[in-house]
């Protein structure tokens, strides 16, 4: 780009120009407007409604071979349980054919002489079978067998003028989410997959496309310098994902009641800071692709997966293999996951939200450094 | 006209193919993404860090916590001493797990009056929480057991002994693995589809195709082509990683297995051209794939149960057909399922294909007049 005789004529002028012809861009093609504004309601709905990890009405079917008073009480306690949705087979036989089926997911088998044995031998004369194919769900549901079981079994060994104490009793206290509530932690987390999507997503088709449609060479022969030709992309990016990051907020504050304990300025800094982030990556991403369905790939491969899968939003870092550990100091949704999860639900947790800030603020550092010199090899 | 419809899958290809990038694009990240999310996706918790405050002088308690030290589960990080000391380890998310012991522990126990401990749990990932919980008490029962036995002390609560049909050990990596075969299959076959159309509108040379002698159909055809190809090629290289890398176990027919990825690859490219119809631009085309894709991964069960969600979204994923892939290779390999029993998963997605370019292919010719 020939600096030297254009740069007086008003910079600020130039940039302007810039911003406003993304903007119109933006504005013109309904499908910049649909992921910035329908995309976020989408996701919060299908999250908020439709995503849990809470089993409830657990259909298992209940066999029992010789039904009398004392199985018809447990029976009435898997009943009762929010948890269960019990259906009576006749016949082992025919429960498992249902289990093999998918039309239960456990069954529980109180065998032939169940009320006499109950209490005298060390088998209980009772099996419990689930489907393990989904093994979180199973252990949940093996859970809570074990917790009817168990508080039904002392009732009616009390009942009964015997005692049945454990040795040692725990209680448990939690913090922050005490109904534990899945929606609680999955929404919040949500607002930083909405911010990856339209940050680097978006933002990686814009440089791609004008390379794809040649119009890239059209820039590139005006005054404008790459600064300005990069500021001019960032900017109405950056107000669109500021503004779909607050619309997120309100709904998931009226919508799913989920607390919001820390404060609204660290919200607005660390999103501002992660935005940058975002974008920062879009542009790189798409000043290496050069071409739309690479950048399209890459982005969803490089942001949304890792942001969805590797960040702490629904799988646990600190069980992943050392490797995959490492893997995740570079996904910048990490960091800003745990300061939404602990900004909404436990309050301002300084050492957490710092130490997370810290490392958006070299990301973007690192991110920047990098674009510069990859947009000066591209575009000088 | 059959040559025609091969000559332009050909064609089709080679647009393709012929980018080293996009060659690479097709290749490389689905199986980074198998290695990655395949050892990064599990519910299983190893090493959860778990402070102990413990008061009780007695060695019973120490007996109790060198159980939870010789488990994998559970990483002892600290001691603490004193009640303030609690909540700075779980705010700062030092600690997942806070368990204090009383004073009393030991003494009640010899006493033969019920101890108790007091767990402390972070809640803010609410799954964890449980999950942790549930490790922690499985350690207590056991401890109780052998308590009761060795003191004979009455008789301890008769426990459970539930087995686990199909995946024996309860291990993640089994459900979410043939998960993410779905959602790779899914991934690639919508972009490769949705994007053809859309690169010809926007390079101009979509008219050109129209002027051919070709009809509407044949082009249709055409497009669908090197997305099943593409899809099932895809699928197949994943699933041998599965099966001989991840060692996931493979109990059905290869047979019923490879009938539903086709029937899915048909839907999923009906689907992909139907976007590509009607989107003006490449850049329209990866973000309708998009927002087709995201509801589709969320409300396929591939990490969360349809079972757990409101009735009028399970109405929703019925029109999904990730949902019955999943199943069908969930059922294939870990239950070993025949074709009888997956019957009720071929059929929708056949007819979810069939509608999908069938709307397609409409779309097409009403662009065209």
């Amino acid at each position: 780009m020939n600096k030297q005789s254009h740069t007086k004529a008003s910079p600020n002028r130039r940039l302007r120009g810039m911003i406003i012809k993304e903007s119109l861009q933006i504005i013109r093609d309904p499908s910049s407007i649909a992921i910035a504004f329908i995309m976020p309601v989408v996701l919060l709905l299908l999250f908020g409604y439709g995503v849990s990890l809470d089993a409830k009405h657990v259909p298992v079917g209940l066999v029992i071979e010789q039904p009398d008073a004392v199985t018809a009480s447990l029976a009435g306690s898997f009943a009762q349980s929010e948890y269960f949705a019990p259906r009576p087979f006749h016949s082992i036989q025919e429960a498992e054919t249902a289990l093999k089926e998918r039309r239960i997911d456990g069954i529980i088998w109180l065998k032939n002489n169940f009320s006499e044995q109950l209490l005298n031998t060390k088998e209980p004369p009772i099996a419990v079978r689930v489907n393990g194919v989904d093994s979180n769900q199973a252990n949940m549901t093996q859970g809570y067998i074990q917790g009817v079981w168990l508080t039904w079994l002392q009732h009616y060994a009390q009942s009964k003028g015997r005692s049945l104490q454990q040795a040692v009793q725990m209680e448990q206290r939690i913090w922050f989410n005490p109904a534990l509530s899945s929606t609680l932690f999955l929404v919040p987390g949500l607002i930083a997959i909405i911010m990856t999507l339209i940050g680097s997503m978006l933002t990686s088709m814009v440089v791609a496309r004008e390379w794809d449609r040649g119009t890239m060479e059209a820039i590139l022969v005006t005054p404008l310098s790459s600064n300005e030709f990069l500021a001019g992309k960032l900017v109405p990016y950056f107000v669109l994902g500021m503004v779909s990051m607050l619309f997120t907020v309100a709904l998931a504050i009226w919508l799913f009641d989920v607390p919001m304990l820390g404060s609204f300025w660290i919200l607005l800094l660390s999103s501002s800071l992660f935005m940058l982030v975002s974008l920062a990556i879009g542009l790189l991403i798409s000043i290496v692709s050069k071409n739309q369905f690479v950048a399209g790939q890459i982005s969803l491969v490089v942001t949304f997966l890792p942001a969805y899968m590797l960040s702490g939003f629904i799988f646990d870092i600190h069980s992943m293999p050392a490797a995959i550990q490492l893997i995740t100091h570079i996904v910048p949704a990490r960091y800003f996951v745990a300061i939404l999860q602990t900004l909404f639900l436990a309050g301002d947790i300084w050492p957490v939200l710092l130490a997370n800030m810290g490392a958006l603020l070299l990301m973007l550092f690192i991110f920047a450094v990098i674009v510069r010199k990859k947009s000066n090899n591209h575009l000088e | 006209m059959l040559q025609a419809i091969f000559a332009l899958a050909i064609k089709e290809f080679l647009a393709l193919l012929r980018d080293k990038r996009s060659r690479l694009v097709l290749i490389v990240p689905p199986l980074a993404q198998l290695l990655i999310f395949g050892y990064a996706a599990s519910f299983d918790l190893n090493n959860v860090p778990i402070a102990i405050y413990n008061e009780d002088r007695g060695a019973t308690s120490h007996e109790f916590i060198s159980r939870l030290e010789g488990s994998p589960n559970f990483e002892i990080i600290r001691s603490i001493h004193r009640d303030a000391d609690i909540a700075p380890l779980i705010d700062n998310k030092k600690a997942l797990i806070v368990l204090h012991i009383d004073s009393r522990f030991s003494a009640n126990l010899q006493k033969n009056i019920p101890a108790s401990m007091q767990v402390i749990l972070d809640g803010r990932n609410s799954n964890m929480a449980t999950v942790a919980f549930n490790y922690m008490r499985s350690i207590l029962m056991d401890f109780n057991h052998e308590w009761a036995e060795t003191h004979g002390t009455g008789r301890p609560p008769a426990t459970l002994k539930i087995r686990a049909w199909y995946n024996e050990n309860l291990q993640s990596r089994w459900f979410i693995i043939p998960g993410i075969i779905g959602l790779l299959t899914l991934v690639v076959t919508l972009m490769v589809t949705a994007l053809s159309v859309a690169r010809e509108r926007e390079a101009g040379t979509f008219d050109q195709l129209l002027v051919t002698p070709l009809t509407p159909l044949q082009i249709l055809i055409g497009k669908a082509l090197p997305g099943v190809v593409i899809g099932i090629v895809e699928a197949s290289v994943i699933i041998t990683f599965a099966v001989y890398w991840f060692d996931i176990p493979l109990r059905g027919s290869l047979g019923s297995l490879y009938l539903g990825l086709f029937l899915f690859s048909l839907s999923a490219v009906g689907v992909g051209l139907m976007i590509s119809a009607i989107s003006v631009t490449q850049q329209q085309a990866v973000l309708g794939a998009f927002m087709f894709m995201v509801p589709a991964v969320i409300l396929s069960g591939y990490a969360t149960p349809i079972a757990n969600m409101p009735e009028v979204i399970q109405w929703l994923t019925y029109i999904n057909p990730l949902r019955y892939l999943l199943i069908i290779i969930r059922g294939v390999f870990l239950e070993g399922d025949s074709y009888a029993l997956l019957f009720n998963q071929y059929w929708p997605m056949a007819i979810i294909g069939i509608a999908s370019l069938a709307t397609a292919g409409w779309l097409f010719r009403k662009r065209m007049y």
